[in-house]
């Protein structure tokens, strides 16, 4: 790797003050240190050695984490397909049709939210001279994961730029947001384009083929509010009984678990977002608390409505709210979001409970938001800093109460 | 009554380069200086030497003008070779070449008994040891004419590399046990002696009376003086503790018993750069290059002195620090590598990220260099800070009103528990590599001047 370090250090010069390209230095520099790992030490004073750690590995450890729903969400996307289009019978028949399927549509996602992101990214790194956000690896991966496969490149790019811009930037970049960007992404699909992304018609791509017969593309979740505002069946008869012309339990748990099932690119396979907790947890990049206290909340919620069921929605199992939608995807990967998540370690578990109770609220009783984890993720990381607020000055009592006994 | 404290929070660095118990016969340092910089609230030095002078061990040779009670004194006998300045003609070094064999200024020898409590204050002020006790809050020596609420003693290190008290301090019973009794002269309160609770405790320390033992035990910092404090009697607003490490405890026995300031400590010299580590006895202040020069296994080395998470660099000839009672000679880290954030390392870590394997060998002693892996970028993982400070402080929160200069933050948060080196570990374990103790000290020097 010589060759690579010494190009680099002889084109330096050019970028550092003084240079011609100054202004492009975090550019430049953003690209040096992604290859070479810098070279600065620790200062006169203070911890003279570093933990290994830096950002970057941080960063990386979620996207590779995301891997497993990626991975699972192509090959799923494929097989919903031809599912529907009545070219397949059996899980793991054409898997090459199936994954190169997957491929064409989501790879070009990924590539669109990568480069859009990244150009805003190095725009305000550059006019406003501070690094490049390592924070972007994660975002550019979550987007993709969280729209679905049908969406138009040009939305993509859009609610990325927004996303970025709005959600990030303006409050000074990776570290100083408010709101979790990929999250931000979303909602402004949700709200600005909700043809492309709600309803029964977007979740299962077709492509130029007709459907077969009798084909249904309505998620889990809005086969169960029918059956919650119609009433003549129960929820769990109601998703057994779903599409059954391509093939019998499409809606069942052990299904839903696994994510067979219409839906986003990433967030469909509950098993797959277990895995990604599980690296995510056993890395400790992200908080089990916030994780545990998620699914607590979802069932202990679902639990209550069915105490209270007065439709056939709020009798549901609690589990069910489990692997239906995008519940686990969003708990795994956008709840535990460090910069917008509580930030204390009490205030995690109140987070986690809070974001779990109000998806299924969100869920059962309002008829606008078939899914209610996005808002619900997005109203916390609102109130994440009220929460630390409380459990700070906690903290302080404590020690003003310590003074005065 | 005596305290078992377990922790379970921290860290404990485990490193290369432990110092054999036994006194290494490296040349003896010529050279030794008083460095004002190492007193940290030491606002208006004025030297009282000129160079060509010859000190006795304990002649002043320093006051701090805004408190002129205490006087620094010369280590060892000599003459004033150089007095070295710097920009603004700011006093960097007071260096004496030393005698070959050290003469003490006869200062008498202190009744405790006869004494009271203001008469032993200023006795030892004039001796040169009191430098050795620190106030908390602000970890700034201490004002003779306070009193503090109790006065704390550490008797084991769980720094990086730390020496052994129990070695160390061998044979030196007698004056550890005449600096407590002068020391329980001192405080309104009690003096505690805080010592390792997951071994036997030392004979040095286990026949001593006048202090209640207290048993700490758990990873760094389990071994910091404020981490002790914080669970046995915490410092609120407007209280004063002392602090005074073992070193300063047998230096200030041996001025009351014998009426002399002497110096001399067994610092250890550690480190993986180095062929031979082991503890050497010198005195406070010493040229560390007798000990590091034709000692080196490498070229290219940092010579830090005291430890690797609260020490400072110093220059090959450079001199230890007052307080510090270890050398540590390390490889300097300043190389590039290719993928250095994605590669696997076996490198330590506290984390587990993605490629970090150092978590597989818990007990390997790790060589570390001085490389800063990483570029500094606003705080982003959260837990962790917490994670390995063991007191009810809320780190990342009183660091971020510390860069907000939010002084009622600042001092609500707990400022006042904590110096630089309660919160070293974060500034090790930190993803995004914040000058942590350095903020520490501006947050205590807002309130301190405010």
């Amino acid at each position: 790797m010589k060759f690579l370090r010494d190009l680099l250090d002889k084109q330096k010069p050019l970028f550092e003050k003084g240079g011609k390209l100054e202004s492009l230095y975090y550019a430049f520099e953003a690209g040096e240190t992604f290859m070479f790992s810098p070279k600065h030490t620790t200062g006169i004073k203070g911890a003279q050695v570093k933990d290994a750690i830096d950002l970057k590995r941080m960063m990386i450890t979620v996207v590779i984490a995301m891997i497993p729903c990626l991975l699972f969400g192509i090959y799923n996307t494929g097989h919903q397909h031809l599912l529907a289009t009545g070219g397949t019978a059996g899980l793991w028949e054409d898997f090459g049709d199936k994954t190169w399927i997957g491929v064409k549509l989501v790879l070009p996602i990924i590539i669109v939210a990568y480069a859009a992101g990244g150009i805003v990214e190095a725009i305000f790194a550059v006019v406003r001279k501070h690094p490049i956000n390592e924070g972007f690896l994660v975002t550019g991966m979550l987007i993709p994961l969280v729209v679905p496969a049908t969406t138009p490149l040009w939305q993509v790019a859009l609610a990325t730029v927004f996303a970025v811009v709005i959600a990030k930037e303006v409050f000074g970049g990776t570290g100083m947001n408010v709101l979790n960007v990929a999250m931000t992404a979303r909602a402004f699909l949700y709200f600005a384009y909700p043809a492309q992304i709600s309803g029964d018609q977007v979740w299962t791509y077709l492509g130029d083929k007709m459907p077969v017969d009798g084909f249904s593309g309505a998620t889990a979740l809005s086969v169960v509010y029918n059956a919650g505002v119609e009433g003549t069946q129960t929820a769990v008869e109601a998703l057994a009984s779903h599409n059954t012309v391509l093939g019998s339990g499409l809606y069942e748990f052990t299904n839903l678990f696994m994510g067979w099932i219409p839906g986003s690119i990433g967030e469909t396979s509950t098993l797959m977002a277990l895995v990604g907790a599980l690296i995510l947890i056993g890395t400790g990049v992200a908080s089990w608390k916030i994780i545990f206290s998620g699914f607590a909340g979802a069932y202990i919620m679902g639990f209550v409505m069915n105490l209270f069921a007065v439709n056939e929605y709020m009798a549901l199992p609690p589990e069910y709210h489990w692997v239906m939608g995008g519940l686990a995807f969003g708990i795994v990967f956008m709840a535990t979001d460090p910069v917008s998540a509580s930030q204390t370690e009490t205030g995690k578990w109140i987070y986690g409970l809070l974001i779990g109770f109000l998806t299924v609220i969100i869920r059962v009783t309002n008829p606008a938001y078939p899914e209610g984890i996005m808002l619900a993720v997005l109203f916390m990381n609102v109130f994440a800093p009220l929460i630390d607020y409380y459990v700070v000055k906690a903290n302080k009592t404590r020690r003003l109460q310590r003074a005065t006994v | 009554m005596s305290k078992i404290v377990k922790l379970k929070k921290g860290f404990d660095i485990n490193m290369v380069g432990k110092a054999k118990q036994e006194l290494a016969d490296f040349a003896p340092a010529q050279t030794f200086a008083i460095k004002p910089t190492d007193f940290i609230g030491l606002q208006r030095p004025k030297v009282l030497v000129n160079e060509g002078d010859t000190v006795k061990a304990g002649t002043p040779i320093l006051i701090d003008k805004a408190l002129d009670q205490v006087i620094y004194a010369a280590p060892v006998s000599g003459k004033i070779v150089e007095i070295k300045r710097g920009d603004r003609r700011k006093l960097l070094e007071i260096k004496i070449l030393s005698d070959a064999t050290i003469t003490h200024e006869q200062l008498g020898q202190v009744d405790i008994v006869s004494l009271d409590r203001d008469a032993l204050a200023a006795k030892l002020a004039a001796s040169g040891t009191w430098p050795n006790i620190i106030q908390r809050p602000f970890g700034i020596v201490a004002n003779p004419a306070d009193t503090p609420k109790s006065i704390f003693i550490s008797a084991f290190d769980t720094h990086p590399l730390a020496p052994d008290y129990a070695f160390a301090l061998q044979g030196q019973e007698k004056y550890l046990q005449a600096g407590i009794e002068a020391l329980a002269k001192l405080t309104s309160g009690k003096v505690h002696l805080n010592v390792d609770g997951s071994k036997a405790v030392p004979t040095v320390f286990s026949n001593l009376k006048g202090a209640q033992v207290n048993k700490f035990s758990g990873p760094h910092p389990a071994g910091n003086v404020g981490v002790q404090i914080h669970h046995l009697d915490p410092i609120n607003k407007g209280e004063i503790a002392w602090t005074v490490t073992p070193y300063g405890v047998a230096q200030i026995g041996k001025f009351i018993l014998e009426g002399i300031y002497d110096a001399s400590k067994v610092i250890a010299v550690t480190g993986s750069e180095l062929t031979k580590a082991a503890y050497v006895k010198t005195y406070m202040g010493a040229s560390v290059s007798t000990f590091v020069k034709g000692n080196l296994n490498s070229g290219h080395v940092r010579v830090i002195s005291g430890n690797v998470l609260t020490g400072e660099k110093i220059a090959l000839e450079g001199f230890l620090g007052f307080y510090h009672n270890q050398i540590t000679v390390i490889p300097e880290g300043d190389y590039y590598e290719f993928m250095g954030w994605a590669k696997p390392t076996t490198r330590l870590s506290y984390h587990r990220a993605l490629g970090l394997l150092s978590f597989l060998t818990p007990k390997k002693e790790f060589v570390m260099d001085s490389n800063a892996r990483g570029e500094e970028r606003a705080f982003v993982q959260t837990g962790v800070f917490e994670s390995v400070t063991p007191m009810d402080i809320l780190p990342v929160y009183l660091l971020k009103a510390i860069m907000a200069e939010d002084f009622d933050e600042i001092e609500e948060l707990g400022i006042y528990e904590i110096v630089e080196e309660d919160l070293a570990l974060c500034e090790f374990v930190d993803v995004s590599k914040h000058p942590v103790q350095e903020l520490v000290r501006k947050g205590i020097e807002l309130i301190q001047y405010s």
